[in-house]
């Protein structure tokens, strides 16, 4: 079978388990379309957490960045993981207790105000649906390489494809696709990878691999790639960090805050029975996670290998343009990968100086896409990463659509502004607005901000500067009071979308930018995919100092909070009428 | 089901707390302390192939990562059976 009917069949078969399981699992009141009954065990609800949180961006963005940055792509690792032990000791098990299933109806109800509670849908709101412009990326990529088009097509495909698969099943179907989502995600992610790090090193275990000898020599792969990359006059790859050390911490602090403050994260430790649960499913979350995330380093120095191998198979001796591999065609043809012959010798040398490098435009985003066909892996292997890819970005992107539909739905309309609606108007209002988010994020994916890994940053430096430290000082502290809470969110994202907005353009349209994307602009060299944790640190001063200045919450509020910290007495979420 | 007390509450509160701190500390030491701020000390040290600044950047804190949650949540569960507050089948 060749490589596009084995594509369109593993595609098509993973697409009709999916859609089974929604339509099985169909969702009927209010409450099952939020949170499942309350019902999930810890581990099932860890895999669904794992679904939800690895996405296009973790999938196929990430190794992709870690194998041009090297050392300095560790932030994504270390941020991306490291959030849940502070999600899981700091918030799940307290928010668990409290026993509502949104975000911003926690914030509403801590800090007794009805403002706090819209300013918090609308930090909501812009992380997101920044977020899923990350997301559009990733299945547009995907997209345009299994179908064979340009980047355009492949995302228009990939919009009505979310739009059909998150307005049918509500959470209850989202949490058991997301189990078989992960199943095919993790497969199509580890698979290749021994693949490759048998060929490379003999030893299965990527993991293991990356710290190995190359077949039938006593040199170490990380050795041989800090040698390669270095000839081309590219950075050491084991050593080279990303701009500075102090950009290195702030990059992964924003990351790891802003794991723990993504509301469509949070809301999965809603779904389990028990305040226990909540605990150990952030472990179990994690535990599937680091399966990915542990293989990804290993993914992205052996396909970095693999590349410069076949560009350049000895020093010197450079790759034919007319000899060139059937992926790298295929991946001209959607206008991600490009080469220009400046020489006009015939051959294609790749090269860190812009000025002879024959290797033009290389999408980070297609590395992983692309590696099983570079390491000429068989064709059904190829064909699951494309499926695997496709169930990571459609099951975050489901998760993101339902905390933005719910918080449309459920907190401004149902709670603030049209109390008398009903359930069904409740879940209507919701699909329309999975609907108008899809396009608005498509929309902006045409030109997104960044690869698809950078661009889901900037959505976790907004979650960290907004939501996260009103979540957890109206844990941690019984004196910050609404007028604390509100204008720590708003001087947190407002300086932080500020900041962002400056380099990368209002709404990350690149012409309406006010200063240059340029590293002399930055303060302090902080690159704005790293600013939320400056953001999140001026939320926590400004609340503190505002809340010290006005008057202390009411003795209700101070009784909810310190009835949250204790797991006794917790029900399961429930509906408020 | 008695009510728990005030005094008790705040106790098994600080006791969370401190745990928190604790486990903080390690999870700080192994992503910016060994993963970032020491790293070309480290890297001097090879494990394999691997310079070890390196593979706790890469590797190491997110195994240590979960071997902290899953503590955290095996110390509550017994902490919460100590205090009595632990939730009803």
């Amino acid at each position: 079978m060749d490589l596009a009917l084995t594509t369109y069949v593993v595609v098509g078969l993973t697409f009709a388990l999916y859609l089974g399981i929604a339509v099985w699992a169909r969702a009927g009141s209010t409450k099952e379309f939020y949170v499942a009954g309350g019902g999930v065990h810890p581990v099932a609800n860890g895999m669904a957490t794992a679904a939800d949180w690895m996405s296009a961006a973790s999938f196929i963005g990430m190794a992709g960045l870690i194998a041009f940055m090297g050392y300095g792509g560790s932030v994504f690792l270390m941020g991306w993981t490291g959030g849940y032990v502070i999600l899981a000791m700091l918030l799940a098990p307290y928010l668990r207790k409290y026993g509502k299933f949104t975000v911003p109806e926690f914030i509403g109800d801590r800090f007794y105000s009805d403002t706090a509670r819209i300013v918090a849908v609308i930090c909501l709101i812009i992380c997101s649906v920044t977020y899923v412009i990350g997301q559009m990326k990733g299945i547009g990529v995907a997209f345009s390489r299994f179908l064979e088009t340009d980047y355009e097509t492949g995302l228009y495909t990939g919009m009505v494809i979310v739009f059909f698969y998150a307005v049918l099943g509500g959470m209850k179907g989202i949490t058991y696709t997301q189990i078989a989502q992960y199943c095919v995600l993790i497969l199509a992610y580890t698979i290749p990878a021994i693949f490759i790090s048998l060929q490379l090193t003999g030893n299965p275990i990527p993991q293991l691999g990356l710290g190995s000898t190359l077949s039938g020599s006593d040199t170490f792969l990380l050795d041989k790639l800090d040698e390669t990359v270095q000839l081309l006059g590219f950075a050491e790859y084991t050593t080279h960090a990303r701009l500075s050390t102090l950009n290195m911490v702030a990059f992964t602090a924003s990351l790891m805050i802003g794991t723990a403050g993504l509301p469509h994260v949070i809301i999965r430790f809603f779904t389990v029975p028990k305040v226990k649960d909540a605990r150990s499913s952030a472990g179990w979350a994690l535990v599937f996670i680091a399966i990915l995330y542990t293989t990804a380093p290993a993914v992205a120095g052996m396909a970095r290998l693999n590349i410069m191998q076949t560009l350049e198979p000895a020093p010197g001796e450079y790759l034919r343009i007319d000899e060139r591999p059937a992926w790298f065609r295929n991946w001209e043809a959607t206008g991600l990968l490009a080469i220009e012959d400046k020489n006009s010798d015939g051959l294609i040398q790749y090269s860190a100086d812009p000025a002879t490098n024959e290797l033009v435009k290389l999408d980070r985003d297609i590395l992983v896409l692309a590696n099983p066909e570079i390491a000429q892996l068989p064709n059904w292997v190829i064909a699951l990463v494309a499926a695997g890819g496709l169930a990571a970005a459609l099951s975050t992107a489901a998760g993101l659509l339902l905390a933005i539909s719910s918080a449309i739905s459920h907190d401004l309309l149902k709670s603030t502004l049209l109390p008398n609606i009903s359930e069904k108007t409740e879940l209507n209002a919701s699909r329309g607005a999975m609907a108008l988010a899809i396009l608005g994020a498509g929309y902006l994916g045409l030109h997104p901000p960044g690869f698809a890994a950078g661009t889901v940053a900037l959505a976790f430096g907004l979650a960290a500067s907004s939501i996260f430290p009103a979540l957890m000082m109206g844990i941690f502290s019984q004196r910050v009071t609404r007028e604390g809470a509100i204008t720590g969110m708003l001087v947190g994202i407002g300086l932080t979308l500020f900041y962002v907005f400056q380099h990368k353009g209002i709404m990350f349209v690149a012409d309406w930018r006010y200063l240059d994307h340029l590293p002399e602009n930055w303060f302090f060299g902080i690159e704005p995919n790293a600013f939320g944790v400056v953001g999140a640190l001026l939320n926590f001063i400004v609340a503190w100092l505002v809340s010290h200045l006005s008057a202390p919450p009411p003795q209700r509020v101070q009784e909810l909070v310190e009835n949250i910290r204790v797991p006794l007495g917790s029900g399961v979420a429930h509906v408020h009428h | 089901m008695s009510q728990l007390s005030e005094r008790n509450a705040h106790a098994y509160w600080r006791k969370n707390k401190a745990l928190i701190v604790k486990l903080g500390v390690i999870w700080a030491a192994v992503s910016y302390g060994c993963g970032i701020l020491f790293v070309e000390q480290l890297n001097q040290v090879q494990i394999g192939g691997y310079k070890l600044g390196f593979w706790f950047a890469q590797q190491g804190s997110i195994y240590t990562f979960i071997a902290l949650v899953f503590y955290y949540a095996r110390a509550m569960a017994k902490l919460d059976k100590l205090f009595g507050v632990e939730e009803q089948e």
